[in-house]
């Protein structure tokens, strides 16, 4: 048996997005990152040639002890329904709920990672009166619990990695598992939720590219405007917990980057907001949901006096898709 | 005679079973399961609107632009709007890059592995190809995955990131481009037909997209031997792949890329040697066979539900069986490239029909044809000129959008009442590829294309399975949604 670090990667209820992410990593490219990791992929279901057979003897040898499981990744939710029978997904070929596969797995696994917010909280497939009966491996929503149980712990002695965000930063998962590799993931690398603070200390809001418009209060109020969308379309930039404007999305992009607003994907129950996606609540006027740490009455009264001293070239500017008004401080006069 | 399951299958999106019977070591039947289920029509049902653009992407993490485009333009024609020139070439620049990082990744990481299995080891071929295209560790993949990173740095610049973006919009683009990123779109354009013309086909993409018969065809093959479609082709001719995995020859193809007037890519029909009109009215959905509930007969998704139904009597599959006029159809590149009327397809489908060897040479083929338009396309884009229009979205409406994945044809049926989704009905494009049976007990395309296949008498001799299947680029997640 090799030293290295070996990986099993399953999918259920989710769209396979975040392996999809997860190719898109650069310098290194994803084989890479595992090497230099010197993680050993031991199956996963977009990558690897085994297939059927090969594949559910792979499990019957991690059942019986034959095979080291250091690092089991489910990416998408646990299907429960329907009625708790989790016969919405059976793996194909067994005839048995994944969800009981899962159960077992994460048992004989020393690692266990949520990959993305479906199999952290339950994400988009609970979205709704939630049919599938979706949850996560270790919550179910915001609430401890999901599959595993809140007290459940892996054999590494940390409970369920959760890499939420839909989908995730291939940067998220290669970071975390290059750490884990690394014996240098402890409990304290981990929120509140049990999300590496390597991404979630940083908010959206951190490196906005509309940050001036922010400042000044100077709006967004359709899809392409270049203003802030806190006020009106939906953003929750200043709330959600993640790097995206640091750590760039596709050589260079973001959410905010591409002229829409943060959804907070990372967060527990994101994909069932009681407003829609693309709109913000307000209360009187005021965004119901304010940036974090800050106490309303400073934000009501800041925003009021940004919003008197907004200039001329943001307020136009915010509205319109293009730099209407360039910026003219810093010229130099000419003699 | 005896039955035997295959599953799960491996790079194909998604999850997916494969019941068969065999007889004299021949497949004789087939019945495809989708085995997962998660429910987004209900999802999606009492949300506001455009909402959708967030929920459908996330059906599917490998098409989810193609939902985004297909829910942006239901939404498009229930607002009753209109897109700027600049929009329309965002969406379609966004929608073309997924669909050909899409064929790359089905070409290399999820259809060529294949050949590399031990089972080949006797083949003259095998060493060459293994060495090449071997799971995870053949050398091409360290070439595919950063060029493939690379060209999905256009959807970086256009929509944020890949997947799941919410930059596409029923009046357009959300991301109004600036003059210096339109060199820069350029650039991605032109590095990524950079890697083509060296890597894929040795050659020019307009020489290729020019190849226009069979002869033609096998010319550049022994020219070219040295390139990836070179080597594909010489192990289908080896292997003779273009006489497995035949479907019903009948083609679907909802039209692709949409034009000031009709679409880059033709909308059609194809069936009996030639074309005919697309009736999207004539679209039916049965649930005989599938673990949904019935609604009395089969229903135009306009009037459709997706309710599950697990212990239904008869039922195999989550999948609904999409019909047009009560007949099977198969939808994909070779669909859209047959359709419209590219003269190699054309020749090749006269010759052998639907079959593994020809979608994929439609799949390269496409390759070739497109990215000379992207680099139009983006040329054609005038910074400073509207990129998005917006419109109320009325209290009560209906709204199609039909557009074309990688993989095929896809339809989004809307309708709002009250301000809200009423009812939300997604017709995928394995949805038809990888259908149950219907009513009258007529199988699907794969189960169809299945029959017939030599598996060895007791179905233990199966690459030739894992080829047909990943030979319609399927996608599971989609397909069941």
């Amino acid at each position: 048996m090799s030293d290295r670090l070996t990986l099993l990667w399953l999918q259920s209820g989710g769209c396979g997005g975040c392996s999809m992410s997860l190719l898109d990593a650069e310098h290194p490219d994803l084989y890479g990152a595992l090497e230099l990791s010197d993680i050993e992929l031991l199956w996963h279901p977009s990558l690897s040639e085994a297939s059927a057979e090969e594949f559910l003897d792979l499990l019957g040898r991690i059942s019986r002890g034959e095979q080291r499981l250091d690092i089991l990744c489910l990416e998408g939710s646990v299907m429960q329904g329907p009625d708790g029978t989790g016969r919405f997904h059976r793996l194909a070929g067994s005839g048995r709920p994944i969800r009981d596969w899962l159960r077992e797995l994460a048992g004989l696994a020393r690692h266990v990672v949520a990959i993305g917010s479906c199999a952290a909280f339950g994400g988009i497939t609970a979205a709704g009166d939630n049919p599938g009966e979706a949850c996560g491996l270790q919550y179910t929503g915001e609430h401890p619990g999901g599959l595993l149980g809140e007290d459940w712990q892996a054999a590494g002695g940390l409970p369920v990695i959760n890499i939420a965000g839909c989908p995730i930063h291939s940067g998220w998962v290669l970071d975390c598992l290059a750490q884990l590799a690394l014996g240098e993931l402890d409990e304290d690398a981990l929120d509140e939720y049990h999300r590496p603070r390597n991404y979630t200390d940083h908010l959206v809001h951190h490196g906005c590219p509309r940050n001036e418009y922010y400042e000044f209060k100077a709006s967004a109020e359709k899809p392409g405007d270049q203003g802030c969308m806190m006020e009106h379309m939906g953003c929750l930039g200043t709330q959600a917990r993640a790097d995206c404007n640091i750590r760039p999305w596709n050589g260079g992009g973001s959410c905010l980057k591409g002229g829409y607003a943060c959804i907070n994907c990372t967060a527990p129950t994101f994909e069932t907001p009681n407003h829609p996606f693309q709109e913000t609540p307000k209360l009187g006027g005021i965004p119901i949901g304010l940036p974090s740490d800050m106490p309303k009455a400073w934000f009501v009264a800041l925003a009021s006096l940004a919003k008197a001293a907004t200039p001329e070239r943001l307020r136009r500017n915010a509205v319109a898709e293009h730099i209407e008004v360039p910026p003219t401080g810093g010229r130099r006069r000419r003699p | 005679m005896s039955r035997r399951l295959y599953g799960p299958f491996n790079r194909v999106e998604g999850d997916l079973e494969v019941q068969v019977e065999i007889e004299d070591g021949r497949i004789k039947a087939a019945w495809v399961n989708s085995p997962l289920f998660r429910g987004f029509e209900q999802i999606l049902h009492g949300r506001n609107p455009r909402d959708a653009l967030v929920y459908t992407p996330r059906i599917c993490g490998i098409c989810s632009v193609s939902q985004a485009v297909a829910a942006a333009s239901a939404l498009r024609e229930a607002m009753e709007l209109e897109m700027p020139d600049n929009g329309r070439l965002t969406t379609n620049l966004v929608l073309a890059c997924e669909n050909l990082a899409d064929h790359l990744t089905h070409f290399y990481l999820f259809f060529m592995p294949d050949f590399a299995r031990e089972a080949y080891a006797d083949h003259p071929w095998q060493a060459a190809i293994a060495e090449r295209f071997r799971a995870q560790t053949g050398r091409c993949a360290r070439e595919v995955l950063p060029a493939r990173a690379a060209f999905l740095h256009l959807t970086g610049i256009l929509a944020g990131k890949w997947p799941h973006s919410l930059s596409i919009q029923p009046g357009g683009s959300t991301r109004p481009v600036e003059p210096q990123e339109r060199i820069r779109l350029r650039q991605i354009v032109g590095q990524f037909r950079q890697f083509l013309e060296t890597t894929l086909f040795g050659d020019a993409l307009e020489s290729v997209a020019a190849l226009d018969s069979p002869d033609a065809l096998d010319d550049w093959a022994e020219r070219h031997a040295d390139s990836d479609f070179g080597r594909f082709l010489q192990v289908a001719g080896a292997l003779d792949l273009a006489t497995i995995g035949r479907g019903p020859d009948r083609f679907l193809s909802f039209g692709a890329y949409a034009r000031a007037d009709g679409h880059l890519f033709a909308r059609s029909t194809w069936a009996d040697g030639k074309r005919g009109a697309l009736d999207p009215s004539a679209i039916r959905e049965d649930v005989s066979c599938s673990w949904i509930r019935s609604q009395n007969g089969p229903r135009h998704p306009r009037e459709g539900a997706t309710l599950p139904a697990a212990d239904k009597p008869g039922a195999y599959s989550w999948c609904k069986a999409p019909r047009l006029n009560g007949q099977v159809m198969e939808t994909g590149a070779l669909a859209r490239q047959l359709i419209d009327d590219h003269p190699l397809i054309r020749a090749l489908v006269a010759q052998s029909g639907g079959n593994v060897r020809n979608r994929v040479i439609a799949r390269l083929l496409e390759l070739a044809r497109l990215v000379p338009v992207m680099e139009d396309w983006v040329l054609a884009l005038r910074p400073r000129q509207p990129f998005c229009l917006d419109a109320p979205v009325p209290d009560e409406a209906e709204g199609a959008g039909l557009v074309e994945a990688a993989r095929g044809s896809l339809g989004h049926w809307l309708r709002i009442r009250n301000g809200r989704i009423l009812n939300y009905q997604i017709i995928a494009p394995t949805t038809w590829n990888f259908s149950p049976r219907d009513a009258e007990g007529t199988p699907g395309v794969l189960e169809q294309a299945l029959v017939g296949l030599a598996v060895g008498p007791d179905g233990h001799d199966a690459v030739a399975i894992q080829h047909v299947v990943r030979s319609f680029d399927p996608c599971m997640v989609c397909t069941v949604h």
